[in-house]
């Protein structure tokens, strides 16, 4: 491996490592309480939102990265993009399981319930659902190029699932707060968002994407490096 | 019999070839002409063995009494209930319907067979799907009467047949397309409905909406959204389905 690579990819790990920092002290001690809300127990735990809003955006960055590989993987062929899908489609639904569990911890003092069955919630669950099956598919396969070719199928078709899925919730009633554009007048537990509240906010979005990046960045050289063992496997059996 | 050869003398045979026999309508009714050949192959094989429908039909009506178990004394109107019994009696029904018709393909050999006749691709596609449609269209024919019989509510109206129709095709677009996939995994008769409900969440939504809708004598006209949606998620689908189904089926 070559040494400026290895260099980069340090550099890499420490921005994020400090952008995570910053985003917790922004977010724990920096931001002011939501000037709306009344008991302590739901002002401590509207600070949770920070890292609810940064984890959607790692999901998000994962689902939209796995869709891209996987058409380009069909086009092209190359084991590279291929990679790129399963280790991007791996960060989602990791971050979309923190959004899931951060979600349920702000709801539990603000809705008084861990889980309700609104759409948005149910939504983010079938999202989390698609990209599970999508993990699972590839394990039921063996054959390195037809995972490989059926999964950026599958990746495709679970991409353009979710705004059809998105779609129909948007028709129903939600209690969830939307926050980044217009106001839910049905949504509990909102807030107004203040400007420091706001730039909180984007770093925390900022910083979750440099740390999806620092992530992806690993796992891609991590696959790559198990194929190397597999073929020096082969070669030696 | 004198049948003429048109093989060996074609001239003689096709002396003034028509509009279907040259030029593009000619390659659209050839096209049409296998994907019905292969529609023709699974309802012959159906009609022999009488495997696939009848169990299709069996297990919609277990998930039918079992959901009456489940909610029949706590319910007090089983309008409220039945549209998703449908729905949950239709997709789980289809699913067992969709994996037989590539296992049967692939147990046999029959895939190869069929990959290896000269047509394009996706008129296999279109093919398995259509015939896939039909014989989830057959169990609806039965389950729906019978839906009405037993919980006493008009099922048999224009609007539902329709809802139904149009949420068949997008389980049946999807799913043949999925089953194709799922034929070369591990455990795969698990992997189709872990693969195919996540996908198909809007159809069995909106359907479960519009039915409900149409046995509360909703007007279609105030459920413009849910249909654009089932027709949007049918033309999406359809087309993904078409598009990549070269790229399952390749060896």
């Amino acid at each position: 491996m070559a040494k400026g690579r290895d260099l980069w990819m340090l550099g890499l790990d420490v921005i994020a490592a400090i952008a995570v920092l910053v985003v917790l002290y922004m977010a724990l001690v920096w931001a002011p309480d939501a000037a709306n809300l009344t008991t302590p127990v739901e002002r401590a735990a509207q600070r949770i939102f920070y890292l609810h809003m940064g984890a959607n955006v790692g999901a998000g960055l994962g689902f939209l990265v796995t869709f891209v590989a996987s058409i380009i993987y069909l086009f092209s062929r190359r084991r590279i993009w291929d990679m790129l899908a399963l280790s991007s489609a791996e960060l989602g639904v990791v971050f979309a399981t923190a959004v899931l569990a951060t979600g349920s911890i702000w709801a539990r003092p603000t809705w008084n319930t861990w889980w309700t069955w609104d759409p948005r919630l149910t939504t983010a669950a079938i999202v989390w659902l698609l990209y599970v099956a999508y993990l699972m598919l590839r394990g039921a396969l063996t054959d390195p190029a037809r995972r490989a070719r059926f999964a950026a199928v599958y990746g495709i078709f679970a991409f353009f699932s979710v705004p059809l899925t998105f779609m129909s919730i948007r028709w129903w009633r939600t209690i969830h707060p939307v926050v980044l554009g217009g106001s839910n007048p049905e949504a509990q537990g909102g807030f107004t968002l203040g400007p420091s509240i706001r730039l909180t906010m984007f770093v925390a979005m900022i910083a979750f994407a440099i740390l999806y990046t620092a992530l992806l960045v690993h796992r891609v050289r991590l696959e790559r490096a198990a194929e190397e063992i597999e073929q020096l496997k082969e070669q030696f059996a | 019999m004198n049948r003429p050869n048109s093989r060996i003398e074609p001239a003689v045979t096709q002396a003034r070839p028509t509009a279907f026999e040259t030029g593009w309508l000619a390659g659209v009714s050839g096209y049409l002409r296998k994907v019905l050949a292969i529609v023709w192959k699974d309802v012959v094989s159906e009609l022999r063995t009488r495997e696939i429908v009848s169990a299709m039909f069996v297990f919609a009506l277990l998930a039918t009494l079992i959901f009456q178990f489940a909610f029949d004394l706590r319910v007090d109107n089983v309008r409220q209930v039945v549209p998703g019994v449908l729905w949950v009696a239709i997709a789980f029904s289809g699913v067992l319907g969709l994996n037989r018709s590539f296992i049967m393909e692939s147990d046999k050999g029959c895939l190869e067979g069929l990959l290896l006749t000269p047509v394009d691709r996706s008129a296999i596609y279109f093919g398995k799907m259509l015939g896939n449609l039909l014989f989830m269209l057959v169990v609806e024919v039965i389950i729906l009467p019978l839906f009405a019989l037993l919980f006493n509510l008009p099922m048999w109206m224009p609007g539902i047949l329709l809802v139904v129709l149009l949420g068949t095709f997008g389980l049946a677009a999807v799913g043949t397309l999925f089953s194709a996939m799922t034929v070369n995994t591990r455990a795969r008769e698990v992997m189709l409905p872990i693969l195919l409900f996540p996908v198909v969440v809007p159809v069995l939504i909106a359907g479960v909406r519009m039915t409900g809708g149409f046995l509360d004598g909703t007007a279609l006209s105030e459920m413009r959204n849910w249909m654009q949606l089932l027709i949007g998620f049918d033309m999406v689908f359809l087309a993904l389905a078409f598009m990549t189904f070269d790229y399952v089926v390749e060896e």
